[in-house]
């Protein structure tokens, strides 16, 4: 993947994170890389416990990671020290998959996001702080008569929108999104989803997109990696993902979303079992077990990413 | 590349949808709570009467002079039984049981709040840095915990108590450290739970301090199991310090505590029932209004956290 | 001829269902006034919102609704008897014997201390006359029916991931053989691989069993996959009712419309999201007229001052939109064939 260093906002190399628990190493995130470049977004799909949110926790060193290496602009993050960091953070942000969770139930709008920009010094004075928050407030469409109110009494819709305005007030270049949209009801999915999408094109953002969904990704991202036990085992853009899936994964994913449209009987892949552990894995491929093409080769090692057309990257030892 | 004056157009979510929809007139958790609480029966019950013994307790000096009325021997009307003049009777040196009882209060509620304060500064400072900071410190507190809450709490009191001497502080501080492991315990456990909440996290990613975040949002998001918890103790600690009166190691005679006037009345219980019955009335009447209202104040605040 | 007609015979039948739970502050109107039909071996899928009173409704149907809730019908009646009627020994017979239901979360449905074996078997001794061995015996064949092995019986729910919880759960719900099952978001807690095989399984067991089966997602696309019939539900109202073909491709109430605006469309990735703007109404304080009128594109004076009349556009084809009112209203959604 030679790309223009300068296109590159972030480069993430060989990325590791292991836990340790008291049934061994627990593999989180096993030896992920990925570029992306400005403006754009990378989508991560993946079903629970393939450590797509380990990866976007790690990427902002909310998790330290284990090894590897995450360049913003050209700067290797994880050498950082806490004070660099925390000039860094300004750069990347997180927007959190529960809008329930991710808010202190005890301050209003106004007191969460005052706080961020008076912490991080991005504002200063009394009422240049007020007008920012104001002003925020509005770049993420809540009313201003809303300021005093209080999580609780908001819907996820509106909740969703603090988190992002929280995010956006650090003026970050680039966003970690994290399931942003898997809380919320269809009608107000479509109006975060929008929002994000017109705060990309106006402010230049790049993200990373984490779901399970593969419709929203499919609709959101520029390009998709597929998760699977902490391995990406696909990577293309979009289009060429979602018209020539290679991973016996992939496929079985895209031919497994309902589609909300009356449709001629369309072949089906249903996969044996679930996820394994990622506790200790074998030196096989991961997802050897539930794999309908059955093939002596990955039981030896396991397959490595590797680029079988342009852009298109698969981890498999039958393509 | 700022976001400095870019409005989106944001999907017109805000406006022009009609008046505001009535949930989201303005409540703050307090008003919540205290909503709550006005309806449970009991917990306001109790309430009324804690004030009412807060407010004898204050005024108790003004009403009464304490060398005359309530320490004051008055031999020719010993033993009277309860009339009109001496509603609670008298005692064997013909002090009057009624205004002694009132008088009491000062020292049961002194002790009481003043035992559960301690046990509480410590043991939330303590519950905290155990619960915030897993590891070495957590494991050296929760040890040390784990020994003090194997000793028994009347024991442990009759051990500082005959060591230090028996003044009102010490029976406070006896009483006040018997209570630290639970407000650690309780403490910790909020804070364990509060700390793995995604919002800390997000404050991280925020770029706010450590400290900062422990101040501000860790532990007033964990006041309300303590609160609860701290109206509860009072109610133990007044028990707690009505004992050790009544083994004569706690405020030191003449003073009408209310544990001391049991022990007193105790050897004439069969001939002059009240001088028992009047205190232990006392001490249970107290006891029982701060448990109420400390069921009251947990069913309040429960709900609100469930949601 | 004797089949025909029981094929068209509705196994369940509920007219004018309200839903209220009455607290000293407010009264949430959940259900209001919702009726409905399901014929023997069909599915009936409801569709809406979170709040939009799916799930009450069906534990309307159960007899089921937690305090302060307060249920009114006209009727209720599955396998023709009215269940606001039924005695406490009656209703424990209904439940599991005519009607079963599963719900969300596996991981909740099931008791942690007792082993999977023995929660089947407990369903079967309470509705069968059995004896423990026979009852366990049937339980390892519902288990091979859902695709655990039999072996597992004498495990516990712990030890059992997300997707065979939820196979052990329709286990137990189908062991007493229901006429009706209600499933109540069966597969949103479980990833899309394990949805598709807990879905393919559900299906073949309402075929191979000719049950009838309700539906509650909020998923068009398992709508699209497993129902025969659709209700939109919209602040407590059915505000669209038909065959999946009539709602699906000749979609009638614009709040239908709104929904397929806002999903992505994996079969036209550029196309722009069109959400509804606004919110769904405080349920405790809802709108005299329309629900759905002060988010609705269409939404004109005549929508707010009453409850919209139903508009029938076939035998099974029935809409709540006052704009139908107007000549010549159609909304944008296009037909398809």
């Amino acid at each position: 993947m030679e790309k223009n260093v300068s296109n590159t906002i972030l480069e993430v190399k060989d990325l590791k994170k292991h836990f340790k628990t008291s049934r061994g190493m627990l593999h989180a995130v096993d030896g992920v890389s990925f570029s992306i470049e400005y403006g754009k977004t990378l989508g991560i799909v993946g079903e629970s416990g393939c450590g797509k949110t380990t990866l976007g926790r790690t990427i902002l060193r909310l998790v330290e990671p284990t090894s590897g290496g995450i360049m913003l602009e050209g700067r290797d993050i994880t050498k950082l020290n806490l004070r660099d960091m925390k000039k860094v953070r300004k750069d990347i942000q997180i927007i959190f998959q529960d809008p329930f969770s991710s808010l202190d139930p005890r301050n209003t709008i106004s007191q969460a996001l005052t706080e961020v920009v008076k912490v991080n010094k991005i504002r200063s004075g009394k009422q240049e702080i007020k007008d920012r928050v104001l002003q925020l407030m509005e770049t993420v469409g809540l009313a201003e008569r809303l300021i005093n109110t209080y999580p609780h009494e908001l819907d996820g819709g509106r909740r969703q929108r603090i988190g992002i305005a929280r995010a956006l007030a650090m003026e970050p270049k680039f966003i970690v999104c994290d399931e942003p949209v898997s809380a919320l009801d269809v009608s107000i999915q479509a109006q975060i989803l929008n929002l994000l999408q017109e705060l990309q094109e106006t402010l230049g953002l790049s993200y990373i997109f984490i779901t399970h969904d593969l419709a929203v990704v499919n609709h959101f991202a520029d390009v998709i990696a597929v998760m699977y036990l902490g391995q990406i085992v696909e990577k293309a853009p979009t289009e060429e993902l979602f018209a020539h899936p290679l991973h016996p994964y992939t496929q079985a994913l895209l031919s497994a979303i309902p589609i909300p449209e009356i449709l001629v009987e369309r072949p089906r892949i249903l996969l044996r079992g679930e996820i394994t552990s990622p506790i200790n894995p074998k030196d096989e491929c991961r997802f050897g077990n539930r794999c309908f093409h059955d093939c002596k080769e990955c039981r030896g090692s396991n397959p490595v990413l590797r680029e079988v057309s342009p852009d298109h990257f698969v981890a498999c030892c039958k393509v | 590349m700022s976001i400095n004056n870019v409005t989106i157009n944001a999907p017109a979510t805000e406006s022009a949808h009609g008046p505001a929809p009535r949930r989201y007139v303005r409540k703050t958790q307090m008003r919540i709570v205290l909503h709550q609480l006005s309806k449970n029966k009991g917990a306001m019950v109790g309430l009324f009467i804690i004030l009412a013994i807060v407010l004898v307790a204050i005024f108790a000096d003004v009403l009464f002079d304490y060398d005359r009325d309530v320490v004051g021997i008055h031999i020719s009307q010993k033993l009277l039984r309860p009339s009109w003049a001496h509603p609670f009777g008298t005692d064997d040196l013909g002090r009057d049981i009624f205004i002694r009882v009132l008088y009491g209060s000062r020292y049961s509620v002194s002790v009481g709040v003043v035992a559960t304060i301690i046990g509480l500064g410590i043991g939330v400072v303590l519950g905290a840095i155990a619960g915030y900071y897993c590891g070495l410190a957590e494991d050296i507190i929760m040890r040390f915990n784990d020994i003090l809450s194997a000793v028994p709490s009347i024991l442990m009191g009759i051990v500082i108590v005959s060591a230090m001497g028996a003044t009102t502080f010490n029976l406070m501080l006896a009483i006040g450290i018997t209570s630290v492991p639970q407000f650690v315990r309780i403490t910790r456990a909020s804070v364990l739970t509060v700390r793995n909440q995604e919002y800390i996290e997000a404050l991280h990613a925020a770029g706010i301090s450590e400290a900062r975040i422990i101040a501000f949002h860790v532990l007033p998001n964990c006041l309300s199991p303590i609160i609860v918890q701290a109206t509860l103790r009072i109610a133990s600690a007044i028990i707690a310090a009505s004992s050790l009166s009544f083994l004569g190691l706690g405020v030191p005679a003449p003073a009408p505590e209310w544990g001391s006037m049991l022990s007193l009345g105790r050897q004439y219980v069969r001939t002059a029932s009240y001088l028992t019955i009047f205190p232990g009335l006392a001490i249970l009447v107290t006891v029982l209004a701060f448990n109420l209202l400390g069921d009251g104040l947990r069913d309040a605040i429960d709900p609100k956290l469930k949601k | 001829m004797e089949t025909m007609k029981s094929l068209h015979d509705p196994v369940l039948e509920v007219e004018d269902l309200s839903v209220q739970f009455v607290t000293e502050d407010e009264t949430v109107n959940a259900v209001n006034h919702i009726s409905f039909k399901l014929r023997k071996g069909r599915t009936l899928g409801f569709v809406g919102e979170t709040g939009a009173g799916k799930t009450t409704t069906a534990l309307a149907l159960l007899r089921l609704v937690p305090n302060p809730g307060k249920v009114e019908s006209k009727r209720i009646e599955v396998c023709g008897r009215e269940v606001s009627a039924m005695t406490a020994r009656q209703l424990e017979k209904y439940r599991g014997d005519d009607i079963a239901m599963i719900f969300q979360d596996p991981m909740t449905a099931l008791n942690p201390v007792f082993t999977v074996g023995q929660q089947i078997a407990d369903s079967i001794l309470l509705h069968q006359d059995v004896t423990y061995g026979e009852a366990m015996k049937k339980a390892e064949e519902m288990l091979e029916l859902v695709g655990i092995p039999a072996s597992r019986q004498a495990e516990y729910p712990h030890q059992f991931s997300g997707g065979m919880k939820q196979r052990v759960v329709i286990a137990i719900a189908l062991a007493c053989n229901p006429e009706v099952m209600i499933a109540d978001e069966p597969t949103t807690a479980l990833d899309v691989t394990i949805q598709a095989q807990v879905l393919n399984l559900m299906k073949k067991l309402r075929d191979d069993r000719r049950m009838s089966m309700i539906m509650i997602t909020h998923n068009l696309g398992i709508i699209a996959d497993i129902c025969d019939e659709v209700a939109v539900m919209y602040a407590g109202r059915i505000v669209e009712t038909g065959t999946l073909v009539e709602v699906f491709n000749h979609t009638k109430h614009p709040y239908t419309e709104g929904l397929f605006n806002s999903l992505p469309n994996i079969l036209n990735r550029t196309a722009k999201l069109k959400p509804i703007p606004g919110l769904m109404p405080d349920p405790s304080n809802l709108p005299v007229g329309c629900a759905f009128a002060p988010r609705c594109r269409y939404a004109g004076p005549d929508c707010t001052c009453a409850q919209p009349k139903a508009h029938w556009f076939s035998d099974t084809h029935t809409v709540a939109c006052a704009a139908y009112e107007r000549v010549g209203f159609t909304i944008d959604r296009p037909e398809k064939k």
